[in-house]
């Protein structure tokens, strides 16, 4: 190893930021935080077939500042990359790799997530009576 | 003709560095088309959920219909979830025991929540 003095490939650091990375980074986070949010869907559904006692306990910790916060992340998380993994599906077919639409795309994706968690909350926030 | 330059090697084996070929790459865009349709209706059900308390909600998922997508959704969640962390693992995880065991654990963590998450929902759904 210490012997190896080959060129090492450049790494993040000293790449200027660009929508492209920003996407790409954000899909893997994303999904990896959404695979870490199952663990809330198999405790919410437990709770539903446990009964009313437990349904409650998880439908307050959801309630709770905490787990508002948790829940806007998971949303936010949960649109990211729903609307990304459209332009990666397309991209797949084969659309959308000139440079212009992959900007333009990369920006929809990212844009969009905050347009859709902030509609979701709108809905939540309106059926909670502004709590 | 271009058969010449392509070695027997390729065509006997054929399946590549991953040993199966596409299947995961075709398995990974079947969940993620299946959840293109699934996480909308997803999210829709759990908004009607919000102002439902335990009975209602209880009611609502056991809906057949609702119980049958969910089904559905949970299954693609879990699978869809354990080829991405597969592929992140393979990624950045270059020690072969460390691979090996993190691969093994996806898996089970991945199987043991989609197993949890249709007890539940049969439970539900065929009533208490």
């Amino acid at each position: 190893m210490s012997a190896n003095a080959r060129p090492l490939s450049p790494h993040i650091g000293i790449y200027r930021w660009q929508i492209q990375m920003v996407t790409s980074i954000l899909h893997r986070a994303t999904g990896i935080a959404l695979a870490a949010g199952t663990i809330l869907l198999v405790v919410a559904l437990l709770s539903l077939a446990a009964g009313p006692q437990a349904w409650d306990c998880v439908a307050t910790c959801c309630r709770s500042w905490f787990g508002t916060i948790v829940l806007i992340g998971w949303t936010w998380a949960l649109a990211f990359h729903w609307l990304n993994g459209i332009r990666h599906l397309a991209q797949d077919l084969g659309y959308g790799f000139a440079p212009a639409a992959f900007v333009r795309n990369g920006w929809i994706s990212t844009i969009g997530s905050f347009v859709l968690t902030a509609l979701v909350w709108a809905c939540v926030f309106a059926q909670r009576g502004g709590a | 003709m271009n058969d010449k330059f392509r070695t027997p090697l390729k065509t006997a084996i054929g399946l590549g560095s991953a040993k199966q070929g596409l299947h995961h790459f075709v398995v990974q865009r079947i969940t993620a088309v299946a959840l293109l349709l699934l996480v909308p209706w997803f999210v829709w059900t759990v908004l009607r959920l919000l102002h439902l308390d335990a009975a209602g909600a209880h009611a609502l998922v056991a809906q057949p219909c609702n119980a049958v997508l969910l089904l559905a959704f949970v299954v693609a969640v879990f699978w869809h979830a354990q080829l991405g962390l597969q592929v992140v693992i393979e990624d950045y995880v270059h020690t072969r025991g460390t691979l090996f065991v993190l691969q093994l654990a996806v898996k089970f963590l991945c199987f043991l929540g989609a197993a949890a998450s249709v007890l539940a929902i049969l439970k539900i759904a065929l009533g208490r």
